[in-house]
This record gives C-alpha cells, structure tokens and sequence, in this order.
C-alpha cells in the first residue's frame, strides 16, 4: 500500500512538470490550431538554459541562499526561452499563416530537428550532470514516503505558475485577446486584436513555462542532452489531448494523468508482466485510444466541420 | 405518380439545439421547388440530411420509396441525388476535366484491377467517359476549359462547373444550395434559363435553396418557407409572397413589402 | 506501333524490368561503393513512391512509415534466415533458382505483413485527419519499433541488437525492378478514372463523398498499397547490408521518406523518383559531415514548405482534348 502511495505521489510529481509541458501545446493550439512540434526541443534548451545560466553565473549565486538562487536561474532561462519561441514563431511560423495547417506541422518538425542537432553540435551528444541547485535532501516525518526537497519545489513552482497563467488568461487583456482569437480569429482582428502580438505573446508565454518545466525535470533527473526534449515533449503533447486540446486547464489534468500513468506502469510492469521497455510506448497508446474514441479530450469541446 | 423525395416529419437536434423539426414535405418528378427562410432557418441542414452528411434525430426520408438515412453520402449520391454547396467545393488542385471525371466513377465497370493491367476493357471505358465528360462540358460551353485548372476559372463558371459536376452523376435529383450567390444580376438571369434548361434537358426534379426571390419567384413552381427549422409555408409563388406568415418571418411586422415583393 | 502505343505503359514496365536484368547480370563490372549507393537510391524511390501515394496522392498525412518498412524488413529476414535453409532444401539445394524463390517468397511475406499492419493504421486513422493522423502514425511508428527492440536477444528478431547474417539477395534487378513496378503501380493506378478518387480524396472529402466516391475504401487502399511497397522496401534493405536494428526504423528515418516527398513535390511521382536519387547522393557526400545532415535536412524541410510547398519541379497538368467525334 505504502508503494503505491509512493509511486502515485512520484507520478504526480512528474505529472506537474507534464503539464507545465502541456500548457505550451495546448495554448499554442488554442490560439493557431497546429500542433508546434518543436515545443519539447525548447523545454529542452530550458534546461540547458538553467545549467548555462548556473555556470556563468556560479559565484553570485553560490553566495545567494538557494531558493532566491534558483529563482534566477529560472526567470533568466524562461526569458531567453521566451525570446526563442517568439524568434521561432517569427522566422518559421509566420511566414506560413493562411497555409494548408500540415505545412505548418512540417515546418514545425523541420525546427524540432533543427534545434536537436543544432543542439548536439552546441552542446555535444553525451549527457552533462545538472548542478543541484536545489539541494538534494530528503524531506522526512512523512510515515514511510520518501519525498524530496526537488520535489516540493516542483509542486509549488509548478502551482504558482498555474496561478499566474490563469491569472493572465482570465484577467489581462493580453489575456482576453488570445481567449478571443482561439473562439475566432477573423472576428478578433476586427474587433482590433493585434493578432501577431497576441501570437508571438502565446509563443513567448508557453515557451517560458516549457523552460520552467526544463530546469524542474533537469532537477528532478539530474541531466540533460539535446534529445532530452523528445519524450517528454510527447508525453506532454498527449496529455493536452487527453485533457483536450486547446483547454488549459485539461492540459494540467491531462498531465497529472499521463504523470501518474507513467509512473505506475513502469513501477508494475514488472507484475504486469509487460518488459518495462514499453513505457515508451504507453504514451503513444493512451494517444491512440483517446483519438478514436474522444477526440475531444476530457475537458474540450467538439468541433464540426460545417458542411 | 409516386414522389421522388419524401420527408416525414424529420427533426435533428444539435445538443440543445433542433436545427430542423417535424419537417415533412416532398418532391414530385420532374418538379423544381424552391426553399427559402431566413439566415440560420436550417435551410441547408435540410439538404445535409437528404445527402447523408447528418443524420436524422426522428423521421423519415424516403427516396424513391428507399430510406435515405444510414446510408453513406456516397451511397446517396449512387441512389440518385447530386449536390452543389453553397461555398464552392470544387477539387481545387485537379483540371475542369478531371472534376467532372470524378464523377463519373461510380458508374465505372472497371476498379482497381483493371486501371493497373490497363487492358482494352479499361481503355475503352476510359475513352468512353471522357466522351460522356466532353458532351456535358460542350452543352455548358465548357468544353474548351477542360484542362484549365478550376481554380482559374472565374467565378460564375465555377459555379457553373460545379453544377455540371452533379449532373455527371446522372442524379434524378439535383439539389442547388444557393446557386446565385455573389452573382450580378446579369449572371442571375442566365443561371435561371440554366436551372430551367438542366430540368428539362435531363428529365430531373430539383431543389433550389436560394436567398435571391427573384430567382426563387421566377422558376420554382413550388416554395417551402423555412423558420427556426419549422416549415410555416408552403405553395406556389403567389401564394408565399402573398402569405402574412412569411411576411412576418422575413420582416419581423406585417405591413410594408419585403424582399418577397420580386 | 500502334499497339505499342496504345499499351505504353505496359511497354514501358516491360522495358524498365529487362533495362535492370541486364545491368544486374552486368553489375559485377560496377563499383562496388556505387552500386550500394545506386541501390539505396533504388530503395529510396520505392519507399518515396509508395508513401506519396498517402501523403500526396491521397492527402493522408502519415509520419509512419519507416514502421511498415521496418515490418517488412523483420518479417522477410526471419523468413530467408529461419526458413531460408528448408526451402533451399526442398528445392535441391543452393541455386541462382532456389535462392530467387527463397527471396520472392521472403520479400512477400514481408510486403503483406506491413500490409496487414497498413489496414490495422489505416482503418481507425479514418476518423482523423490533418495533424491528428500524423501524431497518430507516428505513434504506430514508434510502437512498432518499441515491439520489436523489446523482443527476446535470443529470439529470432535479436531485441535491441537486431538481426545480423541476413542473405544478401538484393541485386540491382530485385531492387530497380520491383521499383519499376511500383511506380507502376502508382503511377497507372492515378492515370485512370478510377484513380482520380485519390486525388478527390485529397482536395475535399465532401465533395468527393457527394461525386459518389466512397473516401474510405480510397484511404485504405491507399495506406494498405503504401505499407505493401514500404514492406518490400524493408526486405530489399534487411537482404542488401545483411544486418538490421530496430533504430533504423524509427521516426527520424520517416522523416527521411518525407523529406523526398516534399522535395519531390506531393503527389508528383517524377519529382519524387527525382528526389530520392538527389537526397540519397546528397546524403553520400555529407556521410563525412554526420553531425551536419540532419541540421541541412531540417533546413531544408523549413525552407521549402516557406518557399516552394508544392516541391521543386513545376505542377502540371494533363493535356484533355477531345479524341474522337
């Protein structure tokens, strides 16, 4: 009982960082109605963001006490993170507004590779350590669970970015806009949205959370390599469709399921009976399953082609 | 004489929306009714449900006495019942030719088989419908666009090529979902002889959903008024434009004339 | 001649076979490196070909294929290896013969196999279009290669290590011809009347739907026909290095296959034979220069859909005059 306890809290733990993932698919699906494929390769450079940032840094920082530290290095790497997803958007999305939507999906998968390899040639192949900027500790008194300080900082890091987010969805007119351009975009520009602000505002936006979900994974799995992005950006991507897309708060539920998920068929599979190898294709699978029989996820809504 | 197209009391139900309900009216041989309403009546919900593209909450659609619903709308359209949309929905990247081809394919003999060993069967079947297709583009003076791509025709000719389209798949019933719109008043007019012309020239009822009531008024011999999905009229041209009901439901009062008034 | 030119296309098919014939019987005269190269290009346009007739032709937009070539590949190799030596038996002992009947038989195996598995993509991806049917097949891609590198090491697809001491059946006349006759196949299937259903299919199910043409059984042919020649590709590449992994068969190589179907232009058959020979050289020459191809490759995937979406060569479209009074 105590291990499934256990390997439910590490799923939600996992789950967070998920969703932090998810929102940046979701919200850009909101507002573009194309999947960007190349999300998860800036969750990576997140994370390579936060460990630069740390080196360059080092001796500022080591004399600052570790929460206002860690802060640091998180606002810098979800500003630069922010700045390459409206760059990305601008030099690759735009040019291709009002084109078939799979032409976009195929630019966005030409910028996903891109940023790998372009990766693995900055920052080489092999995987780096990542600095424990959050200390490794165990938070003890809690019965048999074992839970980390990494992991309470991803849970409240994870929790005041929801906060905020909503806050700007529901609450700014930076807010109100994007709400108006995923209901109808046509309308919203007559009605005075400036279109491409708001859209490079989305890309910015969930690309600086994605950055905040690259230093928290990076901590939480003390690594990182230009491919890091891949499965989680895909685990990501599923749970904004199983939450259902463009919905935001589907896309933390959705990954708060997948983390759980996740982390309880790689706990059993061994008493499943399934070689835990097919952990990779879990995702895949609930994908697969939530396509075919609701597409619209659990929280979206049902779109129709009018005829 | 038994008719080609009968509604029965159709209702669909949009979540909580009823697009159309208790509809029941029906379509003689050889007969042009026009349908009217305002805009969101449920006009071309109508003609989705007759072509299969939604189906039926209750009621009964009967197309020469077979049901219509819960057959596909490819099905349909071998049952006998040709389309044209109200947004144009030629396919864009293919040749004028090669749209109305396509048509054609579902009278083919031949099937997959046959287009790979390409033996004389298939080549004399293939010479054989673009024959068929040159002899409906000749008769709407289209022939000499054949392999102009329908994306660079003008606007009236797609409409028209559209039309042309349906009517390759030898339909008993053509259904025109507004035809004259975003057409001057010259095109108007050639579209009413066109409309005329196709009826008489193949032998087929059709049902026009129009906005224009100049066009509506001149050719229909019949019109069903549409509102909120309910039918509250039905006769023929003089006796909707004259009918207070419809009046009302254009011009939301009773007095002064409308766009009825052609 | 008349008769020649009314079946030209057959002609045609004819010719391209025996043109492969001869230069196989002839290959020995070849560079080795070249005609591995010449090969892998042969591979190349069946697999750019086949998966055109998806994506092109019939607008289905599928980021699997690699998965039905790796199906292929698997399946004929455990046939030549695990089977190869009763049916060299059978057929009295090693022969130019019995190996040709061991490899036809391998090859086909593989070819349905991945067919099967096309119908098992194909048939629910109905429901869904666009980008959903990409993340789709992507994800059957990827399934597929977690399956099979999670077989037993000691079983006959080696797990994660793949396969090694497959025969190496693939000449230049197995390769180019069974490449003749599928862009045969896709090509005359197209041509036809029946053919133009594809490409209805493509440019709006709707109306297709409403010409009488059912937009399902064209999806399913499509996918089935493209996962068959995408099998054969597999088996032609499983029996020419003589080994195979299940990496090789993963997502970045579909992206590979897509990337000469954009270049060659979608739902142009030329221009993607082009292609596949263009990137297929253009990969040779960056073989010294690893950690720069994909970087290129993604570059020029994200140039050409902002530039020239509809591929390199110019569209164009079929001359229809009327024949015959």
């Amino acid at each position: 009982m105590d291990q499934f306890v256990q390997q439910l809290l590490n799923g939600l733990f996992l789950g967070a960082i998920y969703a932090l993932i998810a929102l940046g698919y979701t919200m850009v699906y909101g507002v573009l109605r194309f999947i960007n494929f190349a999300h998860g390769d800036v969750f990576m450079l997140g994370a390579f963001g936060g460990l630069y940032v740390h080196k360059a840094l080092a001796p500022l920082l080591n004399a600052l006490p570790w929460p206002l530290a860690l802060a640091v290095v998180m606002l810098a790497s979800m500003a630069i993170c922010a700045a390459l997803g409206i760059a990305i958007e601008y030099f690759a999305y735009r040019p291709l507004r009002n084109r078939p939507r799979l032409n976009v999906l195929i630019t966005a998968i030409g910028v996903s590779l891109f940023i790998e390899y372009t990766g693995q040639l900055v920052f080489g192949a092999t995987q780096q350590p990542f600095p424990a900027i959050i200390p490794r500790q165990n938070i003890s008194g809690l019965g048999g669970l074992t839970v980390t300080m990494t992991q309470v900082i991803v849970v409240v890091v994870t929790t005041a970015l929801l906060i905020g987010l909503r806050y700007i969805v529901m609450r700014t007119r930076l807010g109100l806009a994007m709400r108006a351009l995923s209901l109808n975009p046509t309308a919203a520009a007559l009605m005075g949205v400036n279109t491409s602000v708001v859209i490079s505002f989305t890309f910015g936006l969930g690309s600086a959370l994605a950055a905040a979900g690259g230093i928290l994974y990076a901590s939480l799995y003390p690594s990182v390599d230009p491919f890091m992005g891949i499965q989680p950006g895909i685990k990501a991507f599923v749970a904004a469709v199983l939450g259902g897309i463009g919905n935001i708060p589907g896309a933390a539920l959705g990954g708060m399921i997948i983390g759980v998920v996740e982390t309880l068929v790689t706990g059993y599979s061994q008493k499943l009976g399934i070689p835990s190898g097919y952990k990779e294709g879990v995702a895949f699978i609930i994908l697969i399953l939530i396509l075919l029989f609701k597409p619209s996820g659990l929280l979206g809504k049902v779109e129709r082609e009018k005829v | 004489m038994s008719s080609v197209l009968e509604l029965n009391d159709v209702s669909i139900q949009f979540g909580g929306l009823r697009a159309v309900g208790g509809l029941t009216f029906s379509i003689q041989p050889g007969e042009l009714v026009g349908l009217i309403g305002p805009n969101g009546a449920g006009k071309t919900t109508v003609f989705n449900l007759i072509t299969g593209v939604y189906q039926p909450t209750s009621g009964s659609i009967k197309f020469g006495g077979v049901s219509v619903p819960g057959h596909k709308p490819h099905q349909i359209t071998k049952l006998g019942i040709a389309r044209t949309f109200q947004n144009i929905r030629l396919f864009s990247s293919l040749s004028v030719f090669d749209n109305v081809r396509t048509a054609k394919m579902m009278h083919l003999r031949h099937g997959i088989a046959h287009s790979l060993f390409r033996g004389p069967a298939f080549l004399d079947e293939e010479a054989m419908i673009e024959n068929e297709v040159f002899d409906l583009l000749d008769i709407f003076d289209l022939g000499k666009e054949a392999s102009t791509p329908c994306k660079s025709l003008c606007y009236g000719d797609q409409r028209r090529l559209e039309i042309v389209r349906a009517l390759a798949t030898k339909p008993k019933l053509l259904l025109l979902d507004e035809p004259a719109a975003g057409m001057n008043p010259t095109e108007k007019e050639e579209l009413m002889h066109l409309i005329q012309f196709i009826k008489d020239k193949f032998q087929i009822s059709v049902l026009l959903v129009e906005h224009d009531m100049k066009v509506v008024m001149g050719i229909c011999q019949r019109i069903a008024v549409l509102e909120y999905g309910v039918k509250i009229a039905e006769g023929t041209p003089a006796e909707i434009q004259n009918n207070p009901k419809v009046i009302a439901a254009y011009l939301g009062t009773e007095d002064g004339k409308g766009p009825l008034d052609a | 001649m008349q008769l020649l030119l009314k079946y030209r296309t057959q002609a045609f098919l004819l010719l391209a076979l025996l043109v492969s014939f001869v230069v196989s019987q002839a290959s020995d005269n070849i560079d080795g490196y070249v005609l591995q190269i010449m090969l892998v290009a042969g591979i190349n346009i069946i697999l750019a070909v086949s998966l055109n007739l998806v994506n092109g032709h019939t607008g289905q937009f599928s980021l699997g294929h690699a998965g039905f070539m790796g199906v292929g590949a698997y399946m004929s190799a455990a046939v030549s290896v695990e089977m190869g030596p009763s049916i060299l038996g059978l057929l009295g002992g090693p022969s130019t013969l019995s190996h040709g009947v061991t490899f036809v038989i391998a090859l086909l195996v593989g070819g349905l196999c991945a067919a099967v598995c096309g119908w098992m993509v194909g048939v629910p991806s109905l429901r869904l279009r666009g980008d959903y049917l990409a993340i789709v097949t992507l994800g059957f891609n990827e399934i597929i290669r977690v399956v099979f590198q999670n077989t037993s090491s000691s079983g006959p697809f080696g797990g994660a290590l793949g396969m090694r001491g497959i025969p190496d059946y693939s000449t230049f006349f197995w390769v180019f011809g069974i490449a003749a006759i599928c862009i045969y196949v896709v090509a005359s299937m197209v041509n036809s009347t029946y053919g133009r259903g594809f490409l209805a299919v493509r440019d709006d199910e709707v109306a297709s739907e409403s010409m009488g043409v059912n937009t399902v059984r064209y999806k399913v042919v499509a996918f089935v026909l493209g996962a068959f020649f995408a099998g054969l590709a597999g088996g032609l590449y499983a029996h020419l290095f003589g080994a195979i992994d299940p990496k090789g068969f993963g997502f970045l190589k579909s992206v590979d296959i897509i990337i000469m179907v954009i270049l060659g232009g979608m739902g142009s058959t030329l221009g993607v034979v082009v292609a596949a020979i263009g990137l297929t050289t253009l990969n040779e020459q960056l073989r010294d220069a690893e950690k720069f191809r994909m970087i290129v490759f993604s570059i020029l995937l994200i140039v050409m859909m902002i530039v020239r979406p509809q591929g390199l060569l110019p569209v164009t479209f079929e001359k229809k005059r009327r024949k015959s009074a």
